[in-house]
């Protein structure tokens, strides 16, 4: 029998009809997750011809991007402040309503950001095609699903047919050998990464991330280093299932249970890559190498070590213009510069270790004077244990702003934005212009390199505040 | 979708490299229930000041650009979200066609959907067309070339059926719908 990678596995499992040169495969989904701001012109085309949801049992909405943060718009009675989100809201609501969608809602609590809460559920699961109007649906992979991003006019297609068309991808092995340092992180590992391929290195192909460093990570850091895949270009990022995997989804509740669970968990371990199994690329990596990273430019591709100085690329126009909008010089060491904003939240950051390792930084310790700084779990249950464990209370005797649970700073959608030409170490994916708010200046770093920013107003290595760091 | 088999216009030229589609169409646009009207919002960041003012020296507001159909852009386009918002500003504004030589998957994917080609060519012809600027072009979708103004003809690679759909004006539901038995079958057998 021939060898097979990982992906090759969950792929053929999908097949409701194969490629061939003339037609794309018609490839089964089993969970499809969806939001307020990709799904409304979907519904209305399902109203327009006529169709009903193919799968009920196998689509789950919630809202996430431009619901409010702010405790009092969501419990308070509060009108929710954009009008154009109030309503796309109500929509999302409507359409749910009426197509017999299940939602996590506005009150509910198991809301929040859509990558955070298909886990914590145990929605998502090892095996599993999994697919959301949103580029970092990438994120599930860490579980060995293959799950990607799609668009509003997909989102309708696997509402009606629970199925896309899809050419298969290629594949590239990431293959990470040693083991991060104390005080970094997962963040600072795809970062790494992304800085080496470059923001167009995995277009076109599926990852499979492996090797020691990798499976010596939680599921949280493994989601953090899935989630950022589509910032190297590449659709889906996977990583194999294991023990780790296993311990993660066992009694959660959308988890398999009883004799179910264990006739899951036999079969996800057959969702290996065989050994003699051919990548159609391979890059490689040393965790020990790799220090805590920040990036200084306008894509995750433009990442230096904390400890760094901003590269020279003299006669390059685009990156001219890239530091040119960050306010920053060729040659400019990174470390001390001033920040106004930290952002500790997104899909990419914002799981229960990642609040862990900044409430470490910021106990004890105060929010500088003229620093902003917002802590955004990722969904309601993240906040809940956040404040059962005494984190929230960490953040906010520190001086931070605690807030429900949504996608918040990371894009700016709902209202909370980094003002014009503000610097903010964000733990988010995306460091674009105006990402944040039109001007806004987005360096992207881990939450203990976020958090020590916020305590010292400055950049700063986050190892001075790290036990045993 | 209105059927696609010839574009021929003038080129608007942006050489910026990984374009991203918050560039194409930021965040804040994107509370909206449906797709029209977008091309307002188009490049909004880089089109407008703050005070809403057009920049005039921004290509897209110079008066050559008007009516230009064709948008040659810098190395991986559309990288970022998946934002289908992206293609939908690109074609109300009034393009049909983005030229690069690689174009970002998800992006490159929902160009398809909407009736926007996406040309990959290689770096020489790409070469050639930053440096060219408003020159007139014709993409000929059935044989997948496009014709450059002094003759010469480059093929760029399209998917044979995404080709179809494009020519004929159709949308991929109408042939999902069509594979219900497989559907089923395929239910039937993973439940």
């Amino acid at each position: 029998m021939t060898a097979k990678t990982l992906f090759q596995k969950v792929w053929e499992r999908h097949e409701v009809v194969p490629e061939t040169p003339d037609t794309p495969a018609v490839l089964y989904i089993d969970l499809h997750l969806t939001h307020e701001v990709t799904s409304p012109q979907a519904f209305s085309v399902l109203r327009e011809r006529g169709l009903k949801v193919r799968r009920l049992d196998r689509t789950l909405a919630t809202m996430d991007h431009s619901t409010p943060t702010d405790t009092a718009q969501i419990f308070g009675g509060v009108p929710i402040a954009l009008e154009s989100a109030a309503r796309q809201i109500r929509q999302l609501e409507q359409n749910c309503a009426e197509f017999g969608v299940e939602l996590l809602g506005l009150r509910d609590g198991r809301r929040g950001i859509v990558h955070i809460i298909g886990p914590e559920l145990g929605a998502t699961q090892p095996g599993k095609t999994i697919v959301c109007g949103d580029s970092h649906t990438s994120t599930h992979g860490a579980f060995g699903a293959l799950a990607f991003g799609i668009g509003t006019t997909e989102v309708g297609y696997v509402l009606a047919t629970q199925c896309l068309l899809q050419r298969k991808p290629k594949t590239l092995a990431i293959e990470v050998a040693g083991r991060l340092g104390p005080g970094v992180t997962a963040k600072d590992l795809v970062l790494a990464i992304i800085g080496r391929i470059g923001v167009n290195g995995g277009t076109g192909h599926v990852i499979e991330y492996r090797g020691p460093a990798i499976e010596a990570l939680s599921m949280d850091g493994r989601m953090t280093i899935c989630n950022m895949s589509i910032e190297a270009g590449a659709r889906a990022g996977m990583v194999a299932p294991d023990e780790t995997t296993f311990a993660y989804l066992k009694d959660r509740p959308r988890a398999p249970q009883g004799d179910a669970w264990e006739r899951a968990v036999a079969d996800w371990r057959r969702l290996r890559t065989d050994a003699g199994a051919v990548f159609d690329k391979t890059f490689q990596l040393d965790a020990g190498a790799v220090e805590p990273m920040i990036t200084y430019g306008t894509n995750p591709g433009m990442v230096a070590p904390v400890s760094g100085r901003v590269p020279e690329r003299p006669g390059d126009t685009v990156f001219a213009r890239a530091l040119a909008y960050m306010g920053l010089q060729p040659g400019e060491s990174l470390r001390e510069k001033p920040v106004q904003v930290v952002f500790i939240g997104s899909c990419t950051n914002a799981r229960i270790s990642d609040l862990e390792l900044a409430a470490q930084v910021f106990a004890g310790r105060k929010v500088a004077p003229g620093v902003r700084a917002l802590v955004v779990p990722g969904s309601q249950q993240v906040k809940q244990e956040a404040e059962a464990r005494g984190l929230a209370q960490v953040f906010i005797d520190a001086g931070a702003e605690w807030r429900e649970s949504g996608c918040s700073m990371c894009l700016g959608m709902n209202g909370d934005t980094v003002a014009q030409g503000s610097y903010c170490v964000s733990t988010s994916n995306r460091n674009f212009e105006g990402r944040q708010g039109a001007g806004a200046r987005t360096l992207l770093a881990s939450p203990a390199t976020a958090a020590a920013a916020a305590v010292r107003g400055r950049i700063t290595d986050p190892r001075e505040f790290i036990h045993g760091a | 979708m209105d059927p696609i088999t010839v574009i021929r216009s003038r080129t608007v030229v942006m050489p910026s490299t990984n374009i991203d589609t918050d560039q194409i169409i930021p965040a804040r646009f994107l509370t909206t229930t449906t797709r029209e009207g977008l091309g307002s919002a188009l490049f909004a960041d880089w089109r407008y000041d703050a005070s809403g003012a057009p920049r005039t020296e921004f290509v897209l507001n110079r008066p050559e650009a008007r009516g230009c159909a064709i948008l040659v852009a810098g190395r991986n386009i559309g990288c970022g979200s998946s934002r289908e918002h992206a293609p939908w500003a690109l074609l109300d504004f009034g393009f049909r066609a983005v030229v690069s030589t690689e174009i970002a998957d998800i992006f490159r994917n929902n160009s398809l959907k909407n009736g926007l080609l996406p040309v990959v060519v290689d770096e020489a012809t790409h070469d050639w067309l930053l440096a060219h600027p408003g020159v007139e072009l014709t993409i000929d979708l059935p044989s997948a070339t496009l014709r450059l103004p002094d003759g010469r003809e480059v093929e760029f690679p399209i998917e044979a059926f995404s080709r179809y759909c494009l020519m004929n004006g159709v949308d991929e539901l109408g042939y999902l719908l069509g594979q219900s038995a497989a559907i089923e079958a395929y239910e039937g057998r993973t439940g």
